[in-house]
C-alpha cells in the first residue's frame, strides 16, 4: 500500500481535475481543472524514474545512481505545449465573454441554443452574436 | 527513507489543495491555490530528482500560467455562478475514470525501487551523454541532441498556438493583452 502511494495520490489528483472539468459550467474553472490534470500527468509521468538514493541526472565522479532522464525530457516538452494550449484557451474564453457577455456555460447555451435547435442548417445563428456587438467582421 | 517521506507529506499536501480548488466558489481563489498547487509540484519534482522539470514546472506553471489566469480574470468575471442543482453525472464518470486508472496502475513496479523496468530497457543515455555528446547535464544532452526533432514540434505548436492568440485578439480594438 505504501509503495504504491505515490501513484494512487496522483490517480486522485487526476480525477479530481477531470470532475472540474465536466462538473463545472464555468469556462475559467473549467481550464483550472484541466491545468490540474495536466499537472498531475506530469507527476505520473516523473514517478517511475525516480530511485530511491539516487540523484538528478546530471553526470558527476561522486555518484553512481541517477534518476531515469528521458521521463524528465518528455514533460519538459509537455509543460511548453500545455502553457501554450492553456493560453489559447484563456483566449477563447475572453473573446466568448466579448461576445456573449457570459462565460457560464449554462447561460452561453441559452443564448443561442433555442435558434440552433429550430434549426440546425443556419450555422450563422451561433455567430450572430458576435455581431451584436458589434465587433464581428473585420478588424478596426 | 527520508525521500519517501517528503513525498508522501507533499503528496497529502497537493490533495488538501486540490480539495480546496474543487470545492471553492471564486475564481481568484482558485488561480492563486492553482498557483500553490504547482510550486508543491515543483517542490516533488525536486524530491524525484527532476531538476529541470521542477524549473520549468517553478517558472512556467507557478509563474506564467497565474500570470495568464490572472489577465483572463480581469477581462472577464471573478465570480463563477453557484450551482443549481447537484450533478451525479461528473461523480460517476470520475469514479469510473479513478476505478479504471487504479485497476491500471495496480500492476506498475513499486515506487523508488531501482528494478523497475524504465531502468534496464531502452537507450542508456546516461552511459552515451558524456562520450557522443560531452554534456554533463544528460537531459540536456536528450532533449537538444537525441530527441531535438521533439523540440522542433514543440516550438511548432507553441508558435501555431501564437498565431492563433494573435487571430482571436486582432479584432479587438485597444490593448492586445491575453
Amino acid at each position: 500500500m505504501i509503495a504504491h502511494f505515490s501513484q494512487i495520490a496522483t490517480v486522485f489528483l487526476m480525477v479530481a481535475g477531470l470532475y472540474v472539468v465536466i462538473a463545472r459550467g464555468n469556462l475559467i474553472k473549467k481550464l483550472i481543472g484541466l491545468s490540474l490534470f495536466q499537472t498531475s500527468v506530469y507527476l505520473l509521468y516523473i514517478l517511475p524514474g525516480k530511485v530511491l538514493g539516487g540523484t538528478a541526472p546530471i553526470l558527476d565522479a561522486g555518484y553512481s545512481v541517477y534518476a531515469n532522464p528521458l521521463p524528465h525530457v518528455l514533460i519538459l516538452t509537455a509543460i511548453v505545449v500545455g502553457i501554450a494550449t492553456l493560453a489559447l484557451g484563456l483566449t477563447l474564453v475572453v473573446r466568448i465573454k466579448e461576445a456573449y457577455g457570459t462565460i457560464e456555460e449554462d447561460e452561453i447555451f441559452a443564448k443561442d441554443g433555442p435558434r440552433a435547435k429550430v434549426d440546425p442548417k443556419v450555422s450563422k445563428a451561433s455567430v450572430s452574436p458576435l455581431n451584436k456587438t458589434g465587433r464581428g467582421g473585420k478588424s478596426a | 527513507m527520508i525521500e519517501t517521506a517528503v513525498t508522501i507529506i507533499l503528496l497529502l499536501l497537493l490533495g488538501a489543495v486540490t480539495i480546496g480548488i474543487v470545492r471553492v466558489r471564486g475564481l481568484f481563489a482558485a488561480v492563486v491555490l492553482l498557483g500553490i498547487y504547482s510550486l508543491l509540484m515543483a517542490t516533488l519534482f525536486i524530491v524525484l530528482d527532476a531538476v529541470d522539470v521542477a524549473m520549468t514546472e517553478a517558472a512556467v506553471g507557478a509563474g506564467v500560467s497565474t500570470v495568464f489566469f490572472l489577465g483572463a480574470l480581469s477581462l472577464t468575471d471573478t465570480v463563477e455562478a453557484s450551482a443549481k442543482r447537484p450533478q451525479i453525472m461528473p461523480v460517476v464518470v470520475a469514479l469510473v475514470t479513478a476505478g479504471a486508472l487504479l485497476w491500471g496502475l495496480s500492476d506498475l513496479p513499486e515506487f523508488g525501487s531501482p528494478n523497475q523496468p524504465i531502468h534496464s530497457q531502452g537507450a542508456d543515455y546516461l552511459a552515451r551523454s558524456i562520450p557522443e555528446t560531452g554534456i554533463a547535464n544528460v537531459v540536456s544532452a536528450v532533449l537538444a541532441s537525441y530527441r531535438s526533432f521533439d523540440t522542433l514540434g514543440e516550438t511548432t505548436v507553441v508558435f501555431t498556438a501564437g498565431i492563433g492568440i494573435l487571430a482571436l485578439l486582432r479584432r479587438r480594438r485597444g490593448e492586445g493583452k491575453s
